[in-house]
């Protein structure tokens, strides 16, 4: 399908100043202009609020449609990477001609049900996009724009072709307002620092994601929005002659510069990790004898990992067992056979036997890229056995998949993966079913949140009960 | 840093939103039943600070919540979710007469709320606070497009919401100060309108000595709203405010050109020459200097200058033939204008009339001139720069910070609802959402 678009020409009368953020697209979805005479009823939409943390719920109100009319209420992004992505409803109007969005079912469209934040986590790109997208801001200064609009009669498609009956701008931010980002380089440490206002001293968390990867910043820069300074640090780059260097010590150190701030009390830091970055995390947690965070998460990780090996002899020994990956019937690629069965061998996984802090493990029941399941049933035993199962509390979510992302994320079951082991370009499988996924984002980010506050900013000592 | 005691924190959720939303302070992890005192300060454009403060005591979780808790000393008292806001000062030491205005439309009003140890009242700057958080509150919603008017003749700001439109307009007339302010017209189109401001009150030059516009100024800009491709031509209405009012109304009755679909009036009045030009309306009001009165703090008391409200039938607009609805806000504590009484002879005369179902008034007790957007700070008297005479007065506005800034709430909701019911056509079926 082909994209049209038309630009909208300002009129004769004015010379545009366009309002500094929102740049007008030099595109933008409209082809028909109604009649300027008088309509007999014009709706009204409202978004509030119009700009919001990623993490905070909007609500969307249509009023003075028609009493049982037919809309669709229709989202639409344009990344960063200059991809389209859309979601829709919908929905037919009460007795007042009125839609909520919080409180109507969806009839159809991306997302069903009652659900005030489907037009978010249902966002798709729109057809004829590249295959295999991942939306992931990179910039977090500036926030991500999306178009709630509404149009006539429930449609599926062609969106760029109509009219909405009307338009709202929003805009999603991962930066609260005062947040401070500073880059660090040093000792050999490559990362982003984001400050929250205020005279602090804050606790602090390590923020680190998996093997995708590069700098990602976004969650950091959530999570000092929430009052906890927070370091997201880069550990794998493009560049393979750096990783060679890269062992427990360079963790270590960048523990340390986030301990040492003074904004950060030294005395409540927690490491956080995503996938690759949960092994480091737990690694880190049972084995380190100058990094003692206050508590731990790890997010679809496995404690199954060599222990005492450099990242480079890490990757050399997951490519041999890359041999165990498979490939479905969409040409994507599952890997979550590779560290199966379990390893009974004491150096090929983290002995969280050893844990002292308390540690929350979040997984997903459908994640096909890694056997976190299985690996946190093995924790489970095993903290058991050492006398410290108390510490661990598991949050294990049916039919999500592995990319456990900040609330209202765009669920991805598969997407475009660079291997850092080989530098092959495959499409990897994430696993997860869009509407349970998007719970579990929400549920398991909460919960985060209340974990980090318990343990980082309230005065319980470590080893009491969770 | 080394440190033991819990961290308080602060919450602010919207921590961005649009000027007339509420917002949500919260304080956290503080120790049970502690002494505070939440502080908000704004650095303005102008580089003053304005600062407000309320006192509280934390709960038995450590909790403050200002949405909720009693304010037990202050700028304000008792349960105020926005008091931080609308009971807004200049700091000590500040410059005499000041003002809260936005000039800067495109950037928000930046506020620092902090946490302090003990019920304070003053040296905030001197002090460490426990925990700070930043809220940025918004005239424009995103996609709002900003448009510099200068075609024409005319110099205004046109403001149009996102989307294709075409959306009913708005011709907004503030009051004798004069300038382009721009921050309500960018409210409101930020709640769906295309809004003109518009500057008349710079006298134009014209070799010979300064000059008023005349009417055909007015005449330019409502067919310039009329004509623009993303307003519908039939559903404009005019804002006024103070001078402003007595701008949209004589305009709305004698004008064959400008034909508002309704009429909102802001703190002011009917009474001025009929089918004057702004030059005649200065002049009538000249006739009338003596009556300037003098408060206790030699502020100035510029009411009587229009009254009393005259017989005369050419001294005063003939609202007995407005043919669209009028919506009248009135501070009843207003020293600036006779706005009530104005209200009042309006009352009459449409009555007389037969179209006093057009009107609706709406007046407030303890209410001052200056009826800004919600949570403005509210100001009884003010620095004022005289157009013409190139004189700075400080002139007596009026109202009591707590019924003005309530008044302030109630008044724009009510304008807000007036406009969608006529120019949306939402006839009273749904309320309106509010956060």
């Amino acid at each position: 399908m082909i994209f049209r678009s038309y630009c909208i020409l300002a009129q004769k009368t004015a010379r545009v100043l366009v309002s500094g953020r929102h740049q007008l697209p030099t595109c933008i979805w409209l082809s028909l202009r109604r009649s300027a005479s008088s309509m007999a009823v014009c709706p009204v939409l409202s978004v509030q609020p119009t700009r919001a943390l990623v993490d905070e719920k909007f609500q969307i109100v249509v009023r003075n449609l028609h009493p049982k009319q037919e809309v669709t209420v229709h989202s639409l992004h344009h990344s960063e990477d200059k991809d389209y992505w859309e979601a829709f409803g919908h929905y037919t109007s009460d007795e007042n001609g009125t839609v909520t969005v919080m409180e109507d079912a969806s009839r159809g469209g991306t997302y069903t049900g009652t659900e005030p934040m489907g037009l978010l986590w249902s966002l798709r790109p729109i057809p004829g996009s590249r295959h295999g997208l991942r939306m992931r801001k990179r910039n977090v200064l500036s926030p991500m724009v999306v178009n709630i609009s509404v149009y006539k009669g429930h449609m599926n498609q062609g969106f760029s072709e109509e009219a909405a009956l009307a338009t709202v701008v929003t805009e999603r931010w991962y930066l609260a307002p005062g947040v401070q980002r500073v880059d660090i380089r040093e000792q050999g440490v490559k990362g982003t620092l984001f400050i929250p206002p205020g005279p602090g001293p804050f606790p602090a968390v390590l923020d680190m994601w998996g093997g995708g990867g590069g700098l990602v910043e976004y969650r950091a820069a959530l999570l000092a929005s929430h009052g906890f300074v927070a370091l997201a640090l880069e550990y794998l780059t493009p560049n393979k002659k750096r990783t060679l260097d890269i062992e427990t010590r360079y963790f270590e150190t960048a523990y340390h510069i986030l301990q040492s701030l003074p904004q950060v009390s030294s005395d409540r830091v927690a490491v956080l990790g995503l996938s690759f970055g949960a092994s480091v995390t737990l690694t880190l947690a049972a084995y380190s004898k100058t990094a003692k965070p206050r508590c731990c998460v790890c997010i679809s990780g496995s404690h199954v990992h060599p222990v005492n090996k450099t990242l480079f002899e890490i990757f050399q020994l997951m490519n041999q067992s890359l041999a165990k990956s498979r490939i479905d019937e969409n040409n994507h690629v599952i890997w979550r056979d590779v560290i199966l069965p379990i390893p009974t061998e004491p150096d090929l996984k983290v002995d969280v036997g050893k844990i002292k802090c308390p540690l929350l493990v979040v997984i997903a029941q459908d994640d096909q890229n890694w056997a976190t399941v299985e690996s946190t049933e093995d924790m489970e035993q095993i903290m058991e056995r050492s006398g410290n199962r108390h510490l661990l509390t598991v949050l294990s979510y049916p039919d999500a998949g592995h990319l456990i992302e900040p609330p209202y994320t765009p669920h991805i079951r598969f997407s475009n993966f660079i291997t850092h082991f080989n530098g092959e370009k495959v499409i990897m499988l994430w696993g997860g079913q869009t509407k349970p996924h998007a719970d579990a984002q929400e549920d398991a980010w909460e919960k985060i949140l209340l974990f980090l506050q318990k343990h980082l900013y309230q005065d319980i000592p470590p080893e009491a009960k969770l | 840093m080394a440190g033991k005691e819990p961290c308080p924190l602060i919450v602010v959720r919207p921590s961005r939103c649009i000027v007339d939303e509420k917002f949500l302070v919260l304080v956290q992890n503080l120790p049970p039943g502690l002494a505070v005192t939440v502080h908000a300060l704004i650095h303005s454009e102008d580089d003053d600070f304005w600062e407000a403060f309320g006192h509280y005591i934390s709960d038995d979780r450590g909790c403050v919540n200002v949405a909720k808790d009693a304010s037990i000393g202050g700028s304000y008292d008792g349960v105020e979710p926005m008091g931080l806001l609308w009971s807004m000062k200049p700091i000590p030491g500040s410059r005499p007469g000041l003002r809260l205005r936005k000039k800067e439309v495109h950037t928000p009003l930046v506020v620092n709320i902090s946490v302090y140890q003990g019920h304070m009242n003053e040296r905030f700057k001197d002090t460490r606070a426990l925990a700070c958080a930043v809220a940025e509150r918004w005239y424009m919603a995103p996609g709002v497009q900003r448009v510099g008017i200068t075609t024409n003749g005319l110099k205004g700001t046109l403001f149009l919401p996102p989307g294709a439109g075409p959306f009913p307009g708005l011709l907004d007339l503030w009051g004798g100060g004069g300038g382009l302010v721009e921050y309500r017209s960018a409210l409101l189109a930020s709640h769906g309108y295309v809004s003109l401001a518009l500057d008349y009150m710079t006298p134009k030059t014209s070799g010979n000595g300064t000059q008023h516009v005349g009417n055909d100024y007015f005449e330019a800009a409502f067919r310039l709203l009329q004509e623009h491709p993303q307003v519908c031509g039939d559903r404009i209405a005019m804002l006024g405010l103070s001078f402003g009012t007595s701008v949209a109304l004589g305009m709305a009755v004698y004008s064959p050109v400008i034909k508002p679909k309704c009429l909102v009036s802001v703190s002011g009045s009917h009474v001025m020459p009929v089918n004057g030009s702004l030059s005649d309306v200065f002049a009538e009001i000249k006739k009338n200097a003596h009556n300037t009165r003098h408060d206790e703090e030699n502020r100035i008391i510029w009411r009587d200058l229009l009254l009393p409200i005259p017989d005369d039938p050419s001294k005063k607009v003939d609202v007995g033939r407005i043919q669209c609805p009028v919506l009248l806000l009135v501070g009843e504590d207003d020293q600036n204008w006779p706005a009530s009484e104005s209200a009042e002879d309006m009352r009459q005369m449409m009555e007389k009339a037969g179209n006093s179902h057009l009107l609706t008034i709406a007046s407030y007790p303890g209410t001052g001139h200056l009826i800004e957007p919600p949570y403005s700070p509210h100001i009884r008297a003010s620095n004022f720069m005289v157009a013409q005479a190139r004189t700075k007065v400080i002139v007596l506005w009026g109202g009591q910070t707590v019924p003005h800034s309530k008044a302030q709430e109630d008044a724009w909701q009510k304008t807000l609802v007036f406009l969608e019911d006529h120019l949306y056509g939402t006839k009273h079926r749904c309320p309106r959402p509010q956060n």
